[in-house]
């Protein structure tokens, strides 16, 4: 399962500039896995010493905010979008708001 | 080159070290940079606290200018580069008939609403662009739910910068109003402030425009510091017993607490502040309620439905810490019905005679929320923080009812008011004789 992996500014000394990189994975945690074996040095930027999410990296899988999808164990469709952005700049992508709502009811 | 500029730039902030990940604890110099390189953590503001403690006393705050920067020694202060339209010590006020009707003994108000723009927002502009302009931006920018638009555009054309904010389609014509009336450009956006601000954060990184509450964000923050500030000067130097404080994105919470901290820390409070910290939503976005009710330090993102469009950030920056924060403190953070936010107004002009925007009315019926159920004792003195004035917001109060006299006459008053009763002043008879 190979997906599209936007990677944040923070990120990007570690993909020698990439703003997108490719990875593959059924779930997140092998995505996250991937990445760390393509560009050393990811895994703890992404994950905290207990190995979950840091808590200001937001991880969205298809725009879908992976808090709500089973977090490292959200599954990754074939040819999907994985976008990480830093959670203080605030905001989701767009969609996402619109799609927890739908959830939520 | 940028980053040369900068660093010339950083010993202009006096007794600023850096800024800190509040995080991870790595240490950046004191730039134009809100999220930490390692962990994406919040960047916060460094101070050499012996070196502030050495120099500060009250009275030199006392004889200080009657603006926020009287704390100068507490916030990011670019010398000489001050933006100061006068934001800051607004009236702290005892309110003993919305006490009695609560059941408080010792109730006071902090009434933002008598800043610049009428509200809080410009405490955090004024520091905010104060540093962004000694780091050489010209352009001042925001996402806005309103009041923080207001307050950019305002000093912006103060201090001679050009303005650009983005707000939500749907605000308060108030609000838009009195953004646009600054001549700045205001751009609206089909969708939520928490789109908006995801806008703002993907411009902030191709743009040289300091956006007040994204790259500048550790700043602005520092200046929400300057209310805690003012009610510890205003109480004689000393701190409340609980503060109950409206919660959007969660930083006036979390400032309001380091506030307090910061003044004992370096010894303008002789005993260490006891402060329950309560925060107030509105049910329609409580994101950060939910989770203090679940026990959950996780605050999961929300789409806001509320009255109170100056609280409807639905995925909120600071959340986490204003959990961590009223918990710590004994306070709570929690939400009131929709319908309860115009009765919260109602109750404050009514009893007090301070007519507060959504955000208040909120506060206001938090704060007999928490009576109510014990949170707050009758005893404690307590403030309740009125962030903004109800002129920004009269969509909230629907039906406006007014005694309607088709003639100008002494007649027709007497008719339409024949059965109300004033007291002693109602006797016509008697003033008329």
């Amino acid at each position: 399962m190979s997906a599209t992996v936007t990677i944040p500014t923070q990120l990007r000394s570690l993909t020698g500039g990439s703003g997108q990189v490719q990875a593959t994975g059924a779930t997140l945690a092998d995505i996250v896995a991937d990445l760390e074996t393509k560009y050393p040095g990811m895994r703890e930027r992404l994950l905290d010493d207990s190995g979950k999410l840091r808590r200001f990296v937001n991880v969205y899988v298809e725009d879908e905010d992976v808090r709500f999808i089973g977090g490292l164990g959200a599954t990754i469709p074939d040819g999907g979008k994985v976008s990480i952005i830093p959670a203080v700049a605030g905001g989701a992508p767009e969609g996402h708001l619109r799609v927890q709502a739908t959830a939520r009811l | 080159m940028a980053g040369v500029h900068l660093i010339e730039r950083l010993w202009s902030l006096k007794f600023v070290t850096g800024l800190r990940c509040r995080e991870c604890g790595r240490e950046y110099p004191a730039a134009a940079q809100h999220a930490c390189e390692f962990c994406f953590g919040p960047l916060e503001v460094a101070y050499d606290y012996d070196a502030i403690a050495a120099e500060v006393s009250p009275r030199r705050i006392a004889a200080g200018p009657p603006s926020l920067w009287r704390y100068s020694a507490l916030l990011p202060d670019a010398d000489g580069e001050r933006v100061d339209i006068g934001a800051g010590m607004t009236r702290l006020r005892r309110a003993p008939r919305l006490g009695a009707e609560l059941g408080l003994s010792h109730l006071w108000i902090k009434n933002d609403g008598g800043n610049p723009t009428h509200s809080f927002k410009d405490r955090v502009v004024s520091v905010a662009l104060s540093a962004a302009r000694s780091f050489g931006y010209e352009v001042a920018a925001c996402a806005s739910t309103g009041n923080l638009a207001n307050s950019v555009a305002a000093h912006a054309s103060a201090a001679g910068m050009a303005s650009i904010v983005f707000i939500p389609s749907d605000l308060e014509r108030g609000k838009v109003a009195a953004t646009t009336v600054y001549d700045g450009t205001v751009i609206s956006v089909d969708g939520s402030y928490d789109d908006v601000n995801r806008l703002c954060a993907e411009l902030s990184a191709s743009r040289q425009w300091a956006f007040v509450n994204v790259n500048v964000r550790p700043y602005y923050a520092e200046g929400s510091k300057t209310i805690a500030f003012e009610i510890a000067e205003q109480l004689g130097w000393r701190a409340p017993d609980a503060v109950v404080i409206p919660v959007a994105s969660g930083s006036l919470l979390t400032k309001t607490h380091k506030g307090f901290g910061e003044l004992h820390r370096v010894g303008l409070l002789a005993d260490e502040p006891q402060v329950a910290i309560h925060g107030a939503q509105a049910q329609g976005c409580s994101p950060i309620a939910q989770a203090f009710e679940a026990g959950s330090d996780d605050v999961l993102p929300v789409k806001p439905q509320t009255i109170a469009k100056s609280l409807a950030i639905g995925n909120p920056a600071d959340g986490y810490y204003a959990l961590k924060d009223a918990r710590a403190t004994g306070g709570r953070i929690a939400s009131v019905p929709e319908d309860s936010v115009a009765e919260g107004m109602r109750l404050l002009a009514r009893t007090e005679g301070i007519f507060t925007e959504t955000a208040g009315g909120v506060t206001i019926a938090t704060l007999e929320r928490l009576v109510r159920e014990g949170a707050i004792t009758p005893d404690q003195e307590t403030v309740a923080f009125i962030t903004g004035v109800g002129l920004k917001t009269l969509e909230a109060l629907e039906a406006v009812s007014t005694t309607h006299l088709r003639h100008a006459s002494v007649e027709a008053v007497d008719e339409a008011l024949s059965g109300a009763h004033f007291g002693s002043a109602d006797l016509p008879s008697r003033a008329g004789a």
